[in-house]
């Protein structure tokens, strides 16, 4: 098939390459061009009543930032893809990713149901969903904590960050699973699960990398010193600094004593204040939804 | 009339299937029950597997030419989602169902405990070794209703979620092909969210097994 071909052969190739496309939209019956895309409301057909005595814009707003911090994070786990030291830690990372990509989905979801967003611009809401919300908001309208923003340095810093990250969110989401929201109490029994798998590879590596060679143990404690001022946003129970004092006394490491990174003007992660590294990460993750606002995928 | 053999090979045009043009009307076949053809669609990430098979597919119900199916999501992000509600719409709609809603149901969540006996035996003919019963297993049979929410202090002590030891509770993988018990993870993480890899040590091939979740 490598022959010169004459102008009709080419022509009617680059028609059967349309025809080609076309065949495959035709054949799903909807219009998506790859495996997983087309999104559809991830909550669709929950019941999505905020119940009584749930304060909407109270469930808002703890939905938007425990949607955030997924968000944002998935997207530092995302940039370890094709940069991860072998293919099973990089398919690991991008598992994880894909995990909390589908939590902040769930979760950007439920916030713009209780806060009313979803309500079409007609009718008195601006219609934003999950896509608009991921995609359209400023960096001062985003809630995570400031501990998501930072880009690794290197693998050292990626598992204690990462080890950090999701034993916190374990014990909030598990917290949270007794929440009186019911949708958000299911999408907190889900994501535990899944946290259970991110802590457990984390800590795995910690230990093997803090209890490793002399390199690997430098590398790893001044990953966790350079963390761990980030974590005084993070408020963690007695019972995820004891599960955290236990990785790090098996993983030969001394846990930091450094004061926690202060807020700004009184204001952190939480109330849309973050660090320089946010710009950079809303500028890749939002710059093509925003050059083609009305695209579909 | 498609059967549900017929409507498993989803890559190729089936033959013209049958339209329900309205509810009992002479001269054609009747149309296939829609849970019948609901139960059959493949997983798309493991196809040896149908959603039923795999415990997704939660309920099934038929007015008219409208059908509602309910299904469960199985990780938060697991993209195969879409897909089955893509195919369950389309295969409903060329059987001659006109509206097709498909609803998802997070409570309770699910588990690899709601795959069913056939699903496991299909997974381990197709060299997939099958997921150990979990210890805290919702019974696939169990009331929506979830346990009394204990307080936090509590829950935090709660299986599965440990905050000590370290590693998650993991009973032996067999392999699927030569049914050995020594075998090895060589990572925890696999091409899909719902599996990791294995080698065994007495036959020496590597397999895949579907996580316990």
């Amino acid at each position: 098939m490598s022959e010169a071909w004459s102008a009709a052969e080419r022509e009617s190739r680059v028609f059967d390459e349309y025809a080609a496309y076309e065949s495959l939209s035709l054949e799903t019956e909807d219009h998506r061009w790859a495996f997983g895309t087309g999104f559809a409301d991830p909550l669709a057909g929950v019941d999505t009543t905020v119940p009584h005595g749930v304060d909407p814009a109270a469930l808002a707003a703890t939905c938007l930032g425990l949607a955030d911090d997924a968000l944002i994070y998935s997207h530092r786990l995302q940039q370890w893809v094709t940069r991860a030291p072998e293919l099973e830690e990089e398919t690991a990372l991008a598992n994880i990713a894909l995990d909390l990509l589908g939590q902040a989905r769930m979760l950007l979801t439920r916030a713009g149901q209780a806060a009313g967003w979803f309500v079409p611009t007609g009718s008195g809401g601006d219609g934003r969903d999950e896509d608009r919300l991921a995609f359209f908001r400023d960096e001062r309208e985003f809630r995570n904590v400031r501990l998501v923003e930072r880009a690794d340095a290197d693998f050292a810093e990626l598992t204690t960050r990462l080890l950090i990250f999701s034993a916190w969110r374990l014990a909030l989401l598990q917290a949270l699973t007794a929440d009186k929201d019911p949708v958000l109490a299911a999408i907190s029994a889900k994501a535990v699960k899944e946290l259970a798998y991110h802590r457990e590879y984390a800590a795995g590596w910690v230990i093997r990398l803090g209890d490793g060679t002399d390199l690997s143990h430098a590398k790893t404690q001044a990953a966790l010193d350079t963390v761990w001022p980030l974590t005084g946003e993070l408020d963690l129970s007695e019972e995820t600094d004891a599960f955290l004092d236990a990785v790090f006394a098996r993983a030969c490491l001394t846990r930091p004593c450094s004061p926690p990174l202060g807020p700004v003007a009184g204001k952190t992660g939480r109330d849309g204040t973050h660090t320089e590294a946010m710009g950079y990460i809303l500028a890749e993750l939002q710059s093509v939804a925003r050059a083609h606002p009305d695209a579909t995928w | 009339m498609v059967t549900a053999a017929a409507a498993a090979f989803g890559g190729a045009d089936p033959p013209e299937p049958p339209r329900k043009s309205s509810a009992g009307s002479g001269g054609s076949d009747p149309p296939e029950p829609p849970r019948k053809i609901a139960e059959s669609v493949p997983d798309p990430e493991l196809p040896m597997v149908t959603v039923a098979d795999l415990g997704i597919l939660r309920d099934v119900s038929e007015d008219g030419d409208a059908v509602t199916i309910t299904i469960t999501p199985t990780y938060s992000g697991c993209p195969a989602m879409r897909e089955i509600a893509a195919d369950l719409r389309r295969r409903l709609e060329r059987a001659g169902y006109r509206h097709v809603d498909i609803r998802m149901s997070l409570s309770p969540p699910w588990t690899t405990d709601w795959i069913t006996p056939e699903g496991r035996r299909k997974l381990a003919a197709a060299g997939i070794s099958p997921p150990a019963a979990t210890s805290t297993a919702t019974p696939p049979t169990a009331e929506t209703t979830p346990a009394t929410p204990p307080t936090a202090e509590t829950t935090s002590a709660t299986p599965p979620v440990t905050f000590v030891p370290l590693t998650l509770v993991r009973t032996p993988v067999t392999c699927p092909r030569c049914g050995s018990r020594d075998t090895l993870e060589t990572a925890r993480f696999s091409a899909t969210a719902c599996k990791a890899l294995y080698k065994c040590r007495a036959c020496l091939e590597p397999f895949e097994h579907v996580k316990e979740f």
